[in-house]
């Protein structure tokens, strides 16, 4: 199912159908945006069909000086079977041979009053935000001190009770039990809940809650950056768990690393302080305080100046 | 392993059903996945589930791994059919 179609474009960004209305749900494949200054020249040998065209001021007022076989030509050429939008700026007006051919080919003729480049830039990233590659994943998104936190673990390990403990000390909710991932931009993820179950957490006993008409509106958000992983699991004798905190786990999200937490789980560890202090000791790092760091130098100090009294 | 059904369920996989499927998948080990619309969710989580919203005629698919994947799959089978929730 194609993400974003040209009827949509039109919607968020108010743009006038001129011609071509069969068309509009054209799906646009790529955020790549094409202003087809060289094909109005004619040289279509790379023409970028598959793109948003863009004609602007330059393209037009060229095109102008055209004869009327060469602008009906040119026209009909930049109308193919895939283009998903062509896009007049600035208000101008819509060549007579662009509608003729567009209304052939079915090719949505749109205009806006925008200039052409702010015109680029607000599609670009439109389409980037909607085109984004994305994943779910079984987990929860909380919104702690501003540390978009993920926390994974198997089912029944204790994710929900969590979260829920973390909103009751004011923390706000993003996704319960499925969040979709997009990476909107090299190493940014955004997490958003699927839409059915916005709001919802689900606590093994209590069934299905709405944490926005319990707590109000204070304990979500919509969407939230993710920038830690936090995994519980169930305590294991046998496995080590980081003790120190000066090494750095990573985890790959789609194609974005983000720093990941391992936290055993045992009755009686109280997860929502632990996460909490989590989120904020990652802020600490992030200002250049790191506390197992500073440590390690001040035991290496110690040890060094001991090193003395033996020589 | 997986396998493919369509639901026949005329209310699709409400929320009751979606509670009985995830109770059947939560009792093995394996790792289960629901897939519909492109979309692929864990089959015990009874959120992911319903954030599909599965209607009738829809195409899903169940997929296992782990040590018991091919009785979870034989069991969600069941529970499938049982419930006439799909085929």
């Amino acid at each position: 199912m194609p993400k974003v179609r040209t009827k949509d474009l039109i919607d968020e960004f108010q743009f006038e159908l001129v011609s071509g209305a069969e068309g509009i749900h054209r799906p646009i494949t790529t955020s790549d945006l094409s202003r087809p200054g060289i094909e109005m020249a004619g040289y279509f040998a790379y023409y970028p069909a598959e793109r948003v065209q863009l004609l602007g001021m330059t393209e037009l007022s060229f095109f102008e000086r055209l004869t009327p076989v060469e602008k009906r030509l040119r026209m009909e050429k930049l109308c193919t079977d895939i283009t998903p939008a062509i896009i007049v700026s600035r208000g101008l007006e819509v060549p007579k041979e662009l509608i003729e051919a567009s209304e052939k080919k079915e090719v949505p003729v749109m205009r806006s009053t925008m200039k052409t480049t702010r015109l680029a830039s607000r599609l670009t990233n439109y389409l980037e935000s909607k085109l984004a590659p994305t994943t779910a994943v079984h987990g929860v998104l909380v919104d702690v001190y501003g540390v978009g936190v993920l926390i994974t673990g198997k089912s029944g390990v204790g994710k929900s009770e969590t979260a829920l403990e973390l909103v009751k000390r004011g923390h706000r909710l993003v996704a319960d039990d499925c969040v979709e991932i997009r990476q909107e931009d090299e190493n940014l993820l955004i997490g958003s809940a699927p839409e059915l179950i916005e709001h919802l957490l689900e606590i093994r006993g209590l069934g299905i809650i709405n944490v926005m008409t319990l707590f109000g509106a204070g304990a979500v958000r919509p969407h939230k950056r993710i920038s830690l992983v936090i995994d519980l699991e169930l305590w294991d004798p046998n496995k080590q768990y980081d003790r120190l905190g000066l090494e750095e786990e990573k985890v790959k999200i789609i194609d974005t690393e983000v720093t990941k937490l391992t936290i055993p789980v045992r009755p009686g560890r109280n997860l929502a302080v632990i996460i909490e202090v989590a989120a904020m000791n990652f802020r600490l790092k992030r200002m250049g305080v790191n506390a197992a760091e500073e440590f390690s130098a001040r035991l290496a100090d110690a040890i060094g100046d001991a090193e003395h009294d033996y020589e | 392993m997986q396998k493919t059904f369509k639901v026949t369920a005329e209310s699709g996989i409400h929320a009751r059903p979606a509670t009985m499927l995830v109770q059947t998948a939560s009792k093995f080990d394996s790792d289960i996945q629901l897939e519909y619309n492109g979309k692929k969710v864990n089959l015990k989580s009874i959120m992911g589930v319903m954030s599909l919203g599965i209607p009738q005629g829809a195409q899903i698919t169940i997929s296992a791994e782990g040590s018991d994947a091919a009785d979870a799959i034989n069991a969600l089978t069941e529970t499938l059919s049982k419930e006439g929730l799909a085929e």
